[in-house]
């Protein structure tokens, strides 16, 4: 069965059922994050003492990761784009590089933790690395998961192009919301953590 | 009955071809994408799992009447539970949680939300199926997965959870393995509520039929479509205190753990620092909406029950749907009035027992706009519309005795008393519940093309009305006489609790004599299936779009895609030709 508007706009909300879907996700999203970075902030207040965030982490690494992150939200940008304009070639050049670029942080990141780890930072030694962890480590839950859904629209889901294209590209432009997003948590968590 | 074939129009605007390709079992009946079984699946879930909580407590309810004596009965449970059949203080503990987290969680959520809200508000709005229909099979699926953890954790080594249906920190984050468990059952939960929100209120926006405007909702839509709110923005920082918690289990860090924190005399060996308040802000941030989450739907049935009854316009139904929204928005900003006695200090207790104040003047709206409604209507007394009433003086009792409490002062004395106790299960089990017993009479006949017995409905009503509230009223004294709610034995080893120690009894009677109540309903629920008085499409001759789709609806819902003409409640229109004129008639 069809459902409607999942394709053509709705008149009078100017919406597809998509996009109000995604949009609704990122506000509970922005709550998850927003609880967190609020746990963050009374813990910090709350610590006798707290260090900062160069003395621990290694910033030119998350530096590096940050313009990983933001110039896959370029990437991801272009693939919509080469859709956009019906150029299915590029898109799967574009798309291509958002994953490879979330590896990339991915990988980094795998160096960073398993650093830490070595110098026998855990978890649990402080408040510090126990925010550290826990918030990178969902962001990073967030960045696999965007992946495995942008990897799915490079390869099967790419199918759905020859059938309906316009379906298609309003699912990529969806996916990418959720990708700038991922990459907008990352802006507020560097400095957040690695500077401040 | 047969389901007419014919074409479906889904959408206003366009009229696609339908072609029903027979779906295998398990597509049709199990991994269904249908939102009538997914609610069905809800709805059947959510009431075994409110039978199993409420069978939790009735054990409880021995301990507490008759402290210590062995019910022999039970020794099956093991030697770590009842040795001989004598509950010990860690097996109560289990019982306690479990209760709170399946009755909430597994049980009026998925029922009030889950199975009403996917049945009936696609059908009220005019819908062919939800807006994500793959997606509300997922969010059921989770649920599913979620209930089967938690009760899992009944059989890992130490039982299930034990620190409240709350999980407090320290005490959660320093328990057995059960509290892993229900924060990994909660996670579950939590994604599948997160996913059945998102699908709803993009549904209520997205497909409702052409010519529904939002003031045209029935009141049951506005009430759904709110809550889906709250669950969607609410829900969020629990999950994120649930990894938190996770993270200070599994990994060991301190997020709820001060320093220097001594468990059973030994200092724990934990890095500190940690904010065991942290746990009780995020907590009741989600909790206090979810108060709402299981309220809303409840006002919603209630409201549909009685318009429909009376035979007139709901009164008051804009200020119903303002309140409704005001409720909403204010659910958010009450929370810390849970936290009274946590010494939060006064400014801030001023401004969460001002906001609590408030919050009960839209509640008092709706409530009073329900009971005018009744005003001057030729009233139908079948057992939908007695459960409708009894819900409102019920409800009444639970809303106001919770006002002594929202006062910074006077919750001090009553705060963790059976009085506390007393008051929300008055706003939840007589009230909340008898509304999903209204909608589930109300809408059965639309889910199964039969009605349900009439006379054991109103066995059911009428027993369980005089029953719930043998259980509960006791407690108000009780807990004014001070005796604290988390008591293995019921105050029995308290000297000032002596005078009121009868009423344990009392309670406990009740609970198991509503058990007894509640055999005429799961007889008459599954003997109508078949044998309950045949229907037509709008059985109660009512006005909004649900009864327009044939009974049981079938694939795709309506025969042809309706339109809404007018608003939901015209009833006794003055020179119409019967006393309704449906919103789905030109």
């Amino acid at each position: 069965m069809d459902i409607p508007y999942t394709v053509e706009v709705r008149r009078d909300t100017g919406l597809t059922n998509g996009k109000i879907g995604i949009w609704l996700f990122l506000a509970s999203e922005v709550m998850l994050f927003g609880a967190l970075f609020a746990s963050y902030i009374l813990i910090r207040v709350g610590a006798p003492s707290w260090p900062r965030g160069d003395t621990i982490l290694d910033v030119p690494l998350a530096t590096f990761n940050t313009i990983v992150l933001i110039g896959s939200s370029v990437t991801m940008v272009m693939a919509w784009a080469s859709l956009m304009r019906r150029r299915f070639g590029t898109f799967r050049l574009y798309m291509g590089s958002t994953i490879l670029l979330g590896l990339v942080f991915l990988v980094v990141k795998y160096f960073e933790y398993s650093h830490h780890l070595e110098l026998g930072e855990y978890p649990r030694t402080n408040n510090f690395l126990a925010v550290y962890y826990t918030l990178t480590g969902l962001h990073m839950l967030h960045v696999f998961g965007g992946m495995v859904v942008n990897a799915y629209f490079w390869g099967p889901g790419a199918k759905l192009w020859k059938t309906n294209p316009v379906w298609f590209t309003q699912r990529v432009e969806h996916s990418g919301l959720f990708w700038h997003f991922v990459d907008l948590v990352w802006i507020f968590l560097f400095p957040t953590l690695y500077l401040l | 009955m047969s389901q007419p074939p014919g074409v479906v129009a889904p959408g206003p605007h366009v009229a696609h071809e339908v072609h029903h390709e027979e779906l295998g079992f398990w597509r049709k009946y199990v991994f269904s994408t249908d939102h009538k079984v997914i609610g069905i699946q809800y709805a059947i879930t959510g009431m075994l799992f409110l039978f199993f909580g409420f069978s939790l407590m009735m054990l409880m309810r021995w301990q507490l009447a008759y402290p210590e004596t062995a019910l022999p009965l039970f020794a099956f449970l093991g030697e770590a539970r009842m040795p001989g059949g004598t509950m010990l203080p860690e097996f109560y503990n289990e019982l306690g949680a479990m209760h709170g987290t399946i009755m909430v969680f597994l049980g009026v959520v998925p029922l009030a939300v889950g199975g009403f809200g996917n049945f009936v508000l696609p059908l009220q709005i005019g819908a062919p199926d939800m807006a994500f229909p793959k997606l509300n099979m997922v969010s059921y699926w989770c649920l599913f997965l979620g209930g089967i953890t938690m009760l899992g954790s009944f059989f890992v080594p130490g039982g299930a959870a034990q620190s409240g249906w709350t999980s407090y920190s320290p005490v959660a984050s320093i328990a057995g393995t059960g509290q892993t468990w229900w924060l990994i059952g909660m996670i579950f939960l939590i994604t599948s509520s997160l996913l059945g929100a998102v699908n709803f209120i993009t549904t209520t926006i997205q497909i409702r039929a052409k010519g529904l405007t939002f003031m045209r909702f029935p009141f049951f839509v506005w009430a759904q479509f709110v809550t889906a709110f709250l669950l969607l923005l609410a829900f969020p920082p629990l999950e994120a205190a649930g990894v938190m918690q996770l993270m200070d289990r599994v990994a060991g860090t301190s997020f709820f753990l001060p320093s220097g924190l001594v468990v059973s005399g030994q200092v724990l060996d934990v890095a500190g620092g940690g904010n065991p308040l942290l746990w009780q802000h995020l907590f009741w941030f989600l909790a206090h909406p979810e108060v709402y989450v299981l309220i809303l739907p409840a006002m919603g049935i209630v409201a549909e029950v009685i318009a429909n009854n009376t035979r007139k316009p709901l009164w008051g139904y804009r200020s119903m749907v303002y309140s409704l929204i005001f409720l909403g928005f204010m659910s958010f900003i009450v929370w810390a009035h849970h936290m009274f006695m946590t010494g939060m200090g006064t400014a801030m207790a001023a401004f969460f027992q001002t906001t609590t104040m408030i919050i009960s003047i839209p509640s008092v709206v709706i409530l009073t706009a329900l009971i005018i409604s009744l005003w001057g209507g030729s009233i139908r007394f079948n057992t939908p519309m007695l459960f409708a009433l009894a819900f409102l003086p019920m409800f009444g009792i639970g809303g106001l005795t919770g006002l002594p409490l929202a006062f910074n002062i006077a919750d001090i004395p009553l705060h963790d008393t059976y009085y506390v106790i007393a008051h929300f299960h008055y706003v939840v089990a007589p009230g909340t519940i008898f509304a999903l017993f209204a909608g589930i009479y109300y809408w059965y006949p639309k889910a199964t093309g039969r009605k349900m017995n009439e006379t054991l409905g109103k066995i059911h009503c009428f027993g369980s009305l005089v029953c719930m509230n043998i259980v509960f009223m006791p407690m108000f004294i009780v807990g004014m006489a001070g005796v604290s709610r988390r008591l293995f034995d019921g105050g029995a080893t308290y000297d000032f609790a002596d005078p009121v120690l009868q009423w344990n009894v009392v309670s406990s009677w009740g609970a198991w004599a509503l058990g007894l109540f509640q055999i005429p309903f799961i007889f008459n629920f599954f003997w109508s299936i078949r044998n309950g008085e045949k229907t037509v499409e709008n059985p109660w001759q009512a006005t909004t779009i649900e009864w327009a789709a044939p009974s049981p609806p079938p694939h795709g819902n309506f025969v042809h895609a309706p339109q809404a003409y007018r608003g939901p409640y015209e009833y006794s229109v003055p020179g119409a030709s019967k006393d309704f004129v449906p919103q789905y008639e030109a």
